[in-house]
């Protein structure tokens, strides 16, 4: 008898009445745990979760066969204090900006040496690929090398101290951006948007995925490790220690992320967006700043909004993506 | 010469040595929290767990599940007011769920396929009378008869089944059902006496060797009011009529006519009403003192009988009955809510008057036993159940309290547990309740949206002219997708979230029937898994520092 309505439907982690093809590699008791216990990143740490969701999807795309090059940054700091680490995956440790340039040479030598089934990935902290590793990581996108590069994506660089980066949003307050003076947190008009700069090299795939939805991040990693070529995924990971916030709200926030339109979750391939992650519970863009310290001089004690102008600044940016990607047009959402 | 790799000195090692267990300062802890379906239950039964069980397709252990508690599944499948529904924490996503629907569907599939209740326990040499066979008897003897002991039934009716069968319409709650549900608690070796009325319950119990009784004789007369009526008026009782209607009989020997104005805002005046429709009546007016919003009657219900035609009169009482005219007086209600008179009278045409205005008790067969003098017209009962004279317990109607066919059942199964306690000696053990699982308590973005099933109904064209069932029954599709709309509040439902969010790998898959545990030497206390569970199985307390 066919109902497939499985009481938390396709979001949860797994449903001991979905049949196992429709829950996550997550869980399943045998996943790889590329990323295992005992590592030192802080508690509710984002990053670690979206590092293992993917790589943990990696293996089990690649069957094993896959090694990855790591930037320095927090994903490496609190995961290899030597001489112990925390990964169970052939693990290259690159510079801070050369970790595209690295991927490409592991991904040129297997291929030298007949090993082409062994797949490459290359991963970084926004830091790394957003300012210092992007000229590397821009060439190995004009090369088309064969490499997916992963971009943990929490905003500013967190392992040195909380200092804004070129994703740290509008109006944050980091270490270098304080809140202070006329216009508090960092500034409007900067930064810069790496998926859709991804998108301008025309490489093969390009997607944005996020810690809320592990289902569709999954999928993504799947589908980029079925595809020869350059491929980007740009995975925001909230970090309880730079964004002041709740270590239990890693996912919530993740997940109002997305549903403010704040940011948008698609897939893109040859520079075309192809499909968007539509917004189901819409919310306004207040609920996702709340709940983050580095936002909270835009709001008043009691949690009021202070600075209005700014917010509606803010709001007007979600309200972009939701034009631009669609991301509130209707879907037939099947329950599954 | 050194072994190791280039530019090494240390062994190479895992960080698992590193055990960051020792940052918490809170730990998660799996909880099981009360349901509110469950606290609602007036029968106690275990919804939120027989619905998990029903939710993979294993009908006949959620099944085994409610007859635990309640031996009737079939029957209440049909006439519980469902107080469970009105409780769900779903009615906060979408609808509540279905979950009469679902027992309905159990229950059915149980007398389809024959399936008996657990084993009887091995005699122990006790005998128990159980004098009434309606619910709240029947599921005291069904409890008692599994715990071993002999149970006799004295019931003063030809039949048995109490308000089963001579209270509740048959539309509502077929009779066929009632039969076949007491059939199998007979079936356990429960001797039914039928046309057996206790006159005095002390004889009773000597002169059949008894060691413990439990009264549920019900109520069964109705109250009456002072109408001042005149010499051809014709007055009935609501419990009669409904009585002869569950008999097969019309309404005691003559017709109703063809106007019948029934006296009353609850279930019975509903019941009478629809009755009253069904055995001809071309009209049946409702009069009741206060508004409909205060009637007691179940909201379902009045529907039910607007849909049928049933016309309501609120806000009114009956000052005369003439024979043929009723004296109306319009009332008001003052600023507590109480109806009181305007002095405007008016005239209403009635062949018929049905008196809907409660029930009592008969409590003459206790008599001859000073120390159960009833008050208020009920016995008084401690909260085991048991009466001032030990050994004799009482429950249903005929004790203070709600008065519903669960009440009823539950009490059964109370009165059981507590007579099987005295019988032994031993005093009840009963656990604390779990906290409630309130809608905070939920993460409800797991669940996916699904509006709730609809039971098919009869159309109220066709239900005027018989007493076929109004409410049908879900076929299995949908009664499975029903059971899987529960959120399985505050209770570990398996959806592995837990294990899939923790940025530690600090949960472990246990097995099916345990679920998870946590590894408290690598989980650092980020509450994650307290966040995200979808049903608030998982809370953090603090650590002993």
């Amino acid at each position: 008898m066919a109902v497939r309505f499985y009481q938390v439907g396709s979001f949860a982690v797994g449903n001991r009445l979905a049949s196992p093809a429709d829950r996550t590699i997550q869980s399943e008791g045998g996943r790889s745990n590329s990323l295992t216990s005992g590592h030192r990143a802080c508690q509710g740490c984002g990053e670690a979760l979206g590092a293992r969701y993917a790589l943990d999807a990696a293996m089990r795309a690649t069957g094993g066969q896959m090694v990855a090059v790591n930037a320095t940054g927090c994903l490496e700091v609190f995961s290899t204090p030597y001489p112990e680490t925390s990964w169970q995956i052939p693990l290259l440790h690159s510079l801070f900006g050369n970790a595209p340039a690295v991927a490409t040479g592991v991904a040129a030598a297997l291929r030298v040496k007949g090993r082409s089934e062994t797949r490459v990935i290359g991963q970084a902290g926004d830091g790394g690929t957003v300012d210092i590793g992007f000229g590397c990581l821009s060439g190995m996108f004009e090369r088309n090398d064969d490499v997916l590069f992963i971009c943990y994506d929490n905003e500013a660089y967190m392992n040195t101290g909380v200092q804004r980066s070129g994703a740290t949003p509008p109006a944050a307050r980091t270490a270098t951006t304080q809140a202070v003076g006329p216009h508090p947190g960092n500034s409007f008009g900067q930064g810069k948007n790496m998926p859709v700069l991804a998108m301008a090299h025309g490489i093969p795939y390009v997607a944005t995925a996020t810690v809320a939805d592990l289902h569709d991040l999954e999928a993504k990693v799947t589908r980029a490790m079925s595809i020869r070529g350059s491929r980007y995924i740009h995975i925001l990971v909230p970090c309880p220690l730079g964004w002041a916030s709740a270590s239990s709200d890693t996912v919530r926030i993740a997940r109002l992320a997305t549903q403010t339109g704040f940011f948008p979750v698609f897939e893109a391939e040859h520079g075309e967006v192809t499909g968007v992650t539509t917004i189901r519970r819409p919310a306004p863009v207040t609920e996702y700043l709340r709940l983050q310290g580095r936002f909270s001089h835009l709001f008043d004690r009691a949690g009021n909004p202070a600075q209005p102008e700014v917010l509606d600044a803010l709001q007007a940016m979600a309200d972009e993506n939701i034009r631009r990607y669609g991301l509130l047009e209707a879907t037939d959402e099947v329950p599954s | 010469m050194t072994e190791k790799p280039f530019a090494i000195t240390l062994e190479v090692g895992s960080s698992l040595a590193n055990k960051t267990g020792n940052w918490r300062t809170e730990r998660p802890v799996y909880v099981d929290r009360l349901p509110p379906c469950n606290d609602a239950c007036p029968a106690g039964e275990n919804i939120q767990q027989w619905l998990y069980l029903a939710e993979d397709g294993s009908y006949e252990a959620a099944w085994r599940e409610i007859m635990r508690v309640n031996p009737f599944p079939a029957v209440m499948g049909r006439a519980c007011f469902h107080p469970c529904q009105t409780a769900c924490n779903r009615a906060a996503i979408d609808e509540a769920v279905g979950i009469n629907a679902i027992e309905c569907f159990l229950g059915d599939r149980a007398l389809e396929e024959g399936w008996l209740p657990d084993q009887v326990a091995p005699p122990t040499g006790r005998r128990v009378l159980v004098v009434g066979s309606g619910p709240g008897g029947m599921t005291a003897a069904y409890h008692l008869r599994l715990l071993g002991h002999e149970v006799v039934v004295y019931e003063s009716s030809p039949l048995p089944g109490g308000m089963m069968r001579y209270g509740i319409p048959s539309y509502r709650l077929p009779r066929d059902v009632v039969a076949a549900e007491i059939e199998r608690i007979v079936a356990l070796g429960v001797d039914i006496e039928c046309g057996r009325p206790v006159d005095d319950l002390e004889t009773a119990l000597a002169g059949g060797g008894f060691d413990a009784a439990f009264l549920a004789v019900g109520a069964q007369r109705g109250r009456h009011a002072d109408i001042p009526a005149g010499d051809s008026a014709r007055i009935l009782d609501a419990v009669a009529l409904l009585r002869n209607a569950g008999d097969g009989q019309d309404a005691g020997g003559a017709s109703l006519g063809r106007r019948v104005v029934v006296y009353g805002g609850g279930d019975t005046a509903m019941d009478a009403a629809r009755t009253a429709r069904r055995m001809g009546a071309e009209e049946a007016v409702v009069v009741y003192r206060r508004t409909q919003g205060r009637m007691p009657a179940n909201t379902d219900e009045v529907t039910d009988a607007i849909d049928e035609g049933v016309r309501l009169k609120w806000l009114s009482t009956i000052a005369r009955d003439e024979g043929g005219t009723l004296t109306i007086e319009r009332m008001e209600l003052d600023e507590s809510g109480f109806p009181r008179p305007t002095g405007e009278f008016e005239e209403l045409s009635a062949d018929t008057l049905v008196l809907a205005l409660g029930q009592e008790s008969d409590l003459s067969l206790l008599r001859s036993m000073p120390d159960l003098r009833p008050m208020d017209g009920l016995v008084p009962v401690g909260p085991d159940l048991m009466s001032a004279h030990p050994g004799v317990f009482a429950g249903g109607d005929m004790v203070a309290g709600a008065r519903t066919l669960t009440d009823a059942i539950g009490h059964g199964k109370k009165g059981a547990r507590a007579i099987d306690a005295w019988l032994d000696g031993r005093s009840q053990v009963i656990p604390p309740r779990h906290r409630l699982a309130s809608p905070a308590d939920l993460n409800t973005w797991y669940f996916a949206d699904a509006p709730k099933s609809v039971r098919p109904r009869l159309d109220a064209a066709r239900r005027a002219s018989n007493f076929d069932e109004v409410v049908g029954g879900l076929d299995e599709a949908t009664a499975l997708y029903e059971a899987r709309r529960c959120l399985s509040c505050g209770n570990c439902f398996q959806c592995d979230n837990c294990f899939g969010v923790c940025p530690d790998n600090a949960v472990r898959k246990v097995d099916k029937a345990h679920g998870y545990s946590f590894d408290y030497d690598f989980c650092k206390g980020c509450g994650l898994c307290v966040q995200e569970c979808p049903c608030g199985a998982i809370e953090m307390v603090p650590e002993e520092i």
